[in-house]
């Protein structure tokens, strides 16, 4: 990312008089304006000062979808040739700003509030109460720690997903079967896999996992019974979804290695494993890195299949965070707390994923 | 051929036999987990076509051990005998296919069109938004990655209650664009840093505007990209069911969330559920097998730097 940006200067000079200067920013202001207008509005006849008869908050979307078209309009009006360059950015900057940054504000006044949608008290701002709650929430505890079991997990995948992508990565015949095969998992959605898997495959009396596991001498197989089977149960799932995601970074990376390297490490006398090693893994380790964050990344939000398969069961044991509030908004409408739980865990997200990156970037360029 | 006059030696001999080995090896690793991979789906689609019987006794190769029959498509609508009658499952079922279609189809348009531009712009030009540079601003779109599904769930629902936005497309489409823009983003700028910049300076010599060359100069260049980026999108839109589960109940409800009540309620009829979960994955087994290249690309592109 040092190299992007400033490749192309603005070399035309624009003519812009003053008083195209002075209307776009009249009509940037003047929408703002409007909107405020139409905001404070809304507020009021929300609140019962003045009665206007609003049905629902539109009014101000509209507003607010109209400042922004003048917002941009305004740019290239008032700083012409830079204004068009802004342009690139500037609406998918507003688009993530409005979809972010406003519910997530406003997610924050939820989270310190006592709001049950089924309730007919309405909000009610209540304080530190929610995490009071939090804390003294075993499941919600155990929901934290199975999310550490389940990113450990990613260590498994990584290690079955570079053998296969060194496989991949040899002379064989029919690699692009195998591609297209391997690659399958990852484009099932997951509600579809946890009924072709959970419910089917994995059925007690008549699934072929549970008829195989009997031919086998165990008796009564149950997948779903004890607390630790389920949770492995998760796993492989999840690990049968994106074991392909991970291998194909990782092929992507084996075949960007220039082949001379494996050449001469060959000539050296190196064995195969050692050429793996000492050659091979230290070269894959940043691609191995990145992969493995995305996949973190994707593990967090790990909850189609919990939820429809475990539902959290046995006892919670396969809950994940995601599922966990879930189902607390699902049986109990409880946004208030629900929104605590969730804003908590992006908090402890970030930090774990900042400790994460810059972990990985001083272990891979080590400052002497 | 006894008398062969130049032969292997004995060294060479073993060293065959040792590559014979491992080739096998190999080959035996790679049909295991073809197998792993593939069963699942082939368990599906020959279960859509079982009967009661077949499903208890476990019977798994068709015409060998059990004879095909249409229960399954039946009981949606879309058997042979069925097709040409009404069938209110069949309404259903398309009803929500078409939704799907819709809603992760624009969703996926809009993240491209959105995220292309913004990438463009962050690999070419120099930008100052308050404190926020260059650098800033794409890691302000990358860490949208970062941002769990659920922390922004439940202030949508209450925001879209607001806005009369629950249970329309329209607000799915929002939300899913939302979620796909920093992937698509992330493979376009990988496209667009690859491409010398000199071809817009010799365009804007020639005096085409700025966003002319991007249009009718860089855009067809990184058209592969764009269709990587789209293809992603349109795999993760369409398997999306968290929100979808919170936020729709009726009129924009998707076909995960479909699929997701049908197979909680019913107990063994195997047959329909297999029919409706195949009928939901089998547009994306198309899409996997026909483009597959181009999800290879799209997943590489950020792999690679």
């Amino acid at each position: 990312m040092n190299t992007a940006g400033d490749l192309l200067h603005v070399v035309t000079a624009d003519n812009i008089s003053d008083q195209q200067r002075r209307f776009g920013k009249l009509i940037v202001l003047g929408s703002a304006a409007l909107m405020f207008f139409v905001a404070g509005l809304q507020t009021a006849d929300q609140n019962g000062w003045i009665d206007l008869g609003f049905e629902t908050w539109r009014p101000t979307l509209y507003a607010y979808i109209f400042w922004g078209i003048c917002l941009c309009a305004g740019q290239v009006i008032a700083r012409g040739e830079h204004g068009k360059r802004t342009l690139f950015v500037l609406p998918a900057a507003l688009f993530v700003v409005s979809m972010v940054v406003f519910p997530l504000l406003f997610g924050l006044i939820i989270a310190f509030s006592d709001w049950n949608l089924a309730s007919p008290n309405g909000r009610q701002f209540n304080g530190w109460n929610n995490i009071r709650q939090m804390w003294a929430d075993p499941f919600y505890w155990n929901a934290m720690r199975n999310m550490v079991w389940y990113s450990l997990a990613i260590i498994v995948e990584y290690a079955v997903a570079f053998a296969l992508a060194l496989l991949l990565n040899t002379q064989i015949k029919g690699r692009k079967f195998f591609r297209v095969a391997f690659l399958l998992p990852l484009m099932l959605s997951p509600v579809a896999v946890s009924w072709m898997i959970g419910k089917s495959m994995l059925e007690n009396r008549f699934g072929p996992i549970a008829r195989i596991l009997r031919e086998m001498g165990v008796e009564n197989p149950s997948f779903f019974s004890s607390p630790e089977i389920a949770r492995l149960m998760i796993m492989l799932m999840d690990a049968w979804t994106y074991i392909p995601f991970m291998m194909i970074m990782i092929l992507a990376g084996l075949q960007a290695i220039p082949k001379e390297l494996h050449e001469a490490a060959e000539v050296d006398g190196a064995s195969a494993w050692t050429r793996f090693w000492e050659v091979t893994f230290p070269l894959m380790l940043p691609v191995s890195i990145t992969a493995i964050l995305i996949r973190i990344i994707f593990k967090l939000k790990l909850a189609d299949i919990i939820i429809n398969i475990t539902s959290g069961g046995p006892g919670g044991a396969t809950d994940s965070v995601t599922s966990f509030i879930f189902r607390e908004y699902r049986d109990r409408s409880n946004v208030g707390y629900g929104t605590m739980l969730a804003m908590f865990y992006l908090v402890v997200i970030v930090i774990a994923m900042t400790i994460l990156i810059k972990g990985a970037d001083r272990w891979m360029r080590p400052r002497y | 051929m006894s008398d062969q006059i130049f032969r292997d030696s004995n060294a060479d001999r073993a060293f065959k036999a040792k590559r014979f080995t491992g080739r096998a090896v190999i080959y035996g690793i790679l049909i295991l987990w073809a197998l792993i991979a593939l069963f699942p789906i082939y368990w599906t689609i020959t279960t859509s076509f079982k009967m009661a019987p077949d499903v208890m006794k476990g019977n798994i190769v068709p015409y060998w051990d059990y004879t095909p029959r249409w229960l399954g498509w039946r009981s949606l609508g879309l058997s042979p005998d069925t097709i040409g009658n009404e069938s209110t499952v069949r309404a259903e079922f398309l009803k929500r296919f078409w939704n799907s279609v819709i809603i992760a189809v624009s969703a996926s348009v809009i993240a491209v069109g959105l995220g292309s531009c913004a990438a463009y712009g962050l690999s070419r030009f120099n930008y100052k938004f308050g404190f926020m540079r260059n650098s800033d601003i794409s890691f302000f779109f990358l860490s949208q990655l970062i941002l769990p599904p659920v922390v922004l769930a439940l202030p949508f629902l209450v925001l879209y209650k607001a806005l009369a936005m629950l249970d329309t497309r329209i607000g799915l489409i929002l939300l899913y664009t939302l979620t796909v823009l920093p992937i698509v983003i992330w493979i376009m700028r990988d496209q667009f840093s690859s491409i010398p910049s000199e071809l817009e300076e010799a365009a804007l010599v020639d005096g085409l505007s700025i966003w002319g060359a991007f249009l009718t100069i860089i855009l067809p260049i990184a058209l592969p990209g764009m269709v990587a980026a789209f293809i992603l999108s349109l795999v993760l839109t369409w398997n999306e069911y968290f929100f979808a589960a919170l936020l729709t109940s009726s009129d924009a409800k998707t076909l995960p969330v479909m699929v997701a009540s049908q197979t909680g309620s019913q107990g063994i009829s195997w047959w329909s559920m297999a029919a409706l979960s195949f009928a939901a994955i089998l547009p994306l087994i198309v899409i996997g097998i026909a483009l597959e290249r181009f999800i290879i690309k799209g997943m590489a592109a950020g792999a690679v730097k």
